[in-house]
């Protein structure tokens, strides 16, 4: 298939991986941003394939992990009413909040529907106006132009039956709350490629700097990865610290123009709780005033509860790179996909659930 | 080869005008139930075993070993590319006879309809069950009619049972594969699952993709009258290649190992796989089937397999190696190791 087998090709990765192998000499530390990076490194075993001095880290850009269960627990709230069709993502469904899931709330009876495009939910609303219409807008800068779409649309032919649970969140402010962080060990980061296709690389620029750490926007396929590794690494090597396009098929500098153009339309920068890690400042998109009359939590006047995570959970340790997920004592006995403890052992993008599929061993 | 063309241009034997939908009484066992059985089941299905009317059907005595499954299929919507509901409904159960060793013969056919149900929908899928079971060569020999209050479209559950004859003396199971033992994999997968999504969803590619549907019995006992020393198969339904593959290692208490870039893979349904954020390797198929065989016997067992189906060639996937582990790991192109788990649920596309 072209533009994936290509990146997919034994002989391409090998050679890059030797390049790795020869201009690593000192121990370094890399952490991919996103949950769909950390999937493919184990998918396609290439931490093992990578000097024993290069350790990757995984970080929060899973956007099923990261919304908080308070969160979560006010979609249960708005799915469980009988007016209400939730619509979701997929993945978001089976996140377990406070004492259930969203899948078990439409084995109750209520009408919650999987879709693949806020589009399809707005579609959803037209088809049905006695209907009142919830999408639950989760994600990181790639979903939320279609999120802008949507709710503009819904503006533009006037409904009245369709709303959004917002709960966006932005990768750069979540990146600086990790290297602010004194317990942090990170000396190089793969930046996420969609999402810098989305809002260009320019905003990464002041981090580089500011944290003298190297940040190489990043692909997701296994060429991509192990090419983003030996650039950070040569960087490191060199002692370099700046701003590197590893996707360039898919990554312009400004990014993609008229997506963010309708982001600033709809949306406003806002506060925003990240599982696992707590509130970071500016981290978040919520909708502006103009299309306020959409946001769910206005419109069915929902408040937010405090819902504690399990004790033993150290998930938030892992979202920042503090600590990797087989280093948990609950890992893969207490906590498992079936049963999960924390954010990260929920979504099949975050770090726990991947290495329990891919790396656990029998015994364990 | 089933005559294809034998209800073709044959209208639906109730009158639409005036039951064009499955109203409750056509569950009630009396007039509407009979007129069901009579005018549409009975002509399309029947046998000497059916024309018994009798409650239960009498089978002959084959003096073999026997072996027995069962399998609902529940499938939205009824009729996808490549297939049908009736068509998955005779195959499934074929199939799972055939993976037993077993040579097909009886099957019972009960149906729960959704009041509202389709009259004409109906009619097709009983046609479809007909032509399945002639290609299998099954009897129906004994069925049940049910229809339940409206909840939702009109749906239709079927649920068939099977009874198959042992016609050989090979020990066929998940106890018998041994280290060693060549893994051949019967076709390419991800059909059945592309197909049914891309038509749940009204998604067209550019090629379509037809399901996998079919039965198995043939290249099963073309394998067995070849003296091919089967050690054990398993279709690759709901769950996949992956599924199938991990429940094998498991029951068997050996470890597997499979190539990753030697399964095949149509580019179509990797592309759409790719677009859906799923894993082909976890797609339902109704078509393909695993096959452990000593090494001697896999090079002539992948010939018979071809000769059956020269459009998806048959491959070796990997073996039975000697490591004390009861899983499935898949070793890609340049070396990387992964395991191969069950899913916790369904696959769920991904969200970005």
């Amino acid at each position: 298939m072209k533009y994936i087998s290509e990146f997919r090709e034994a002989g391409h990765v090998q050679k890059i991986l030797d390049a790795i192998h020869r201009i690593t000499n000192h121990d370094w530390r890399i952490m991919e941003i996103c949950g769909g990076q950390t999937h493919a490194i184990l998918k396609y075993g290439l931490q093992e394939l990578l000097p024993e001095k290069i350790t990757l880290l995984h970080g929060p850009g899973c956007p099923v992990c990261v919304t908080p269960l308070v969160m979560i627990e006010k979609a249960i709230r708005l799915a469980s009413r009988p007016e209400v069709t939730f619509c979701s993502f997929g993945d978001m469904l089976r996140v377990p909040g406070k004492d259930r899931d969203l899948l078990s709330v439409k084995a109750e009876g209520r009408d919650i529907r999987m879709v693949y495009s806020p589009m399809d939910a707005v579609q959803i609303a037209r088809d049905n106006p006695g209907r009142e219409v919830v999408f639950f807008a989760i994600g990181f800068e790639t979903t939320a132009p279609a999120v802008a779409m949507a709710v503009h649309q819904a503006k533009e032919s006037r409904m009245t039956n369709f709303s959004m649970l917002v709960a966006h969140v932005l990768v750069p402010p979540a990146i600086k709350a990790i290297l602010s962080s004194k317990q942090s060990k990170i000396d190089g980061f793969l930046a996420a490629g969609h999402v810098c296709t989305v809002m260009g690389v320019q905003e990464y620029n002041p981090i580089a700097k500011k944290y003298q750490i190297p940040i190489i926007v990043t692909g997701f396929e296994p060429l991509d990865l192990v090419q983003g590794v030996y650039l950070c690494i040569r960087q490191l090597e060199e002692g370099r610290a700046e701003v590197e396009n590893q996707y360039l098929r898919s990554v312009r500098i400004e990014g993609n123009l008229p997506a963010r153009e309708w982001m600033q339309k709809v949306f406003r920068v806002v506060d925003r709780q990240w599982r696992g890690i707590g509130t970071i400042p500016n981290s978040g998109l919520g909708l502006n005033d103009a299309y306020l009359i959409f946001d769910a939590e206005h419109k069915f006047h929902l408040s937010g509860e405090e819902v504690a995570e399990p004790e033993i959970c150290i998930s938030g340790q892992i979202l920042q790179g503090l600590q990797k997920p087989d280093a948990c004592p609950a890992f893969g006995k207490a906590c498992t996909p079936e049963s999960p403890l924390g954010a990260t052992m929920v979504s099949s993008e975050g770090a726990c659930a991947a290495y329990y599929k891919y790396r656990r061993s029998h015994a364990g | 080869m089933p005559d294809k063309t034998k209800w073709k241009g044959l209208q639906c034997p109730i009158p639409l005008s005036k039951y064009p939908k499955i109203v409750m009484a056509h569950g009630s066992g009396g007039r509407l139930t009979r007129d069901l059985i009579q005018h549409m089941f009975q002509p399309v299905l029947n046998n000497p075993f059916l024309a018994q009317k009798h409650d239960g059907a009498l089978l002959d005595n084959p003096k073999t070993k026997i072996v027995m499954t069962t399998d609902s299929h529940v499938v939205r919507p009824l009729f996808f590319p490549g297939g049908d509901i009736g068509k998955l409904s005779v195959f499934g159960t074929v199939n799972d006879l055939a993976m037993c060793g077993a040579t097909p013969r009886w099957l019972s056919l009960s149906l729960i309809m959704e009041e509202g149900l389709g009259m004409e929908i109906l009619w097709n899928v009983i046609q479809s069950i007909g032509e399945a079971a002639e290609e299998s060569n099954v009897n129906i020999v004994t069925g049940d009619t049910k229809v339940i209050d409206r909840k939702g479209e009109g749906e239709l559950l079927i649920n068939t049972t099977g009874v198959g004859t042992l016609d050989h003396d090979q020990s066929i199971g998940p106890r018998e594969i041994r280290s060693g033992d060549k893994i051949i994999l019967s076709g390419d997968i991800g059909r059945h699952g592309i197909a049914v999504l891309s038509s749940r969803e009204g998604l067209s590619f550019e090629t379509e993709i037809l399901s996998d549907c079919n039965a198995l019995h043939r290249i099963v006992l073309d394998l067995l009258d070849n003296d091919i020393p089967i050690h054990c198969m398993r279709d690759c339904t709901r769950g996949g290649m992956a599924t199938a593959l991990v429940e094998l290692a498991e029951e068997s208490g050996k470890h597997f190992e499979i190539r990753e870039e030697v399964v095949p893979v149509d580019p179509t349904v990797y592309g759409a796989c790719e677009l859906f954020g799923l894993d082909p390797f976890y797609m339902p198929n109704e078509g393909r089937f695993v096959l452990f065989v000593p090494e001697s016997g896999a090079e002539q067992a992948l010939k018979l397999i071809r000769t059956n189906n020269k459009e998806n060639p048959a491959c070796i996937i990997g073996h039975v190696d000697e490591t004390p582990e009861k899983s499935v790991t898949a070793v890609n192109a340049f070396g990387g190791r992964r395991r191969l788990d069950l899913l916790t649920g369904d696959q769920l596309p991904r969200i970005c």
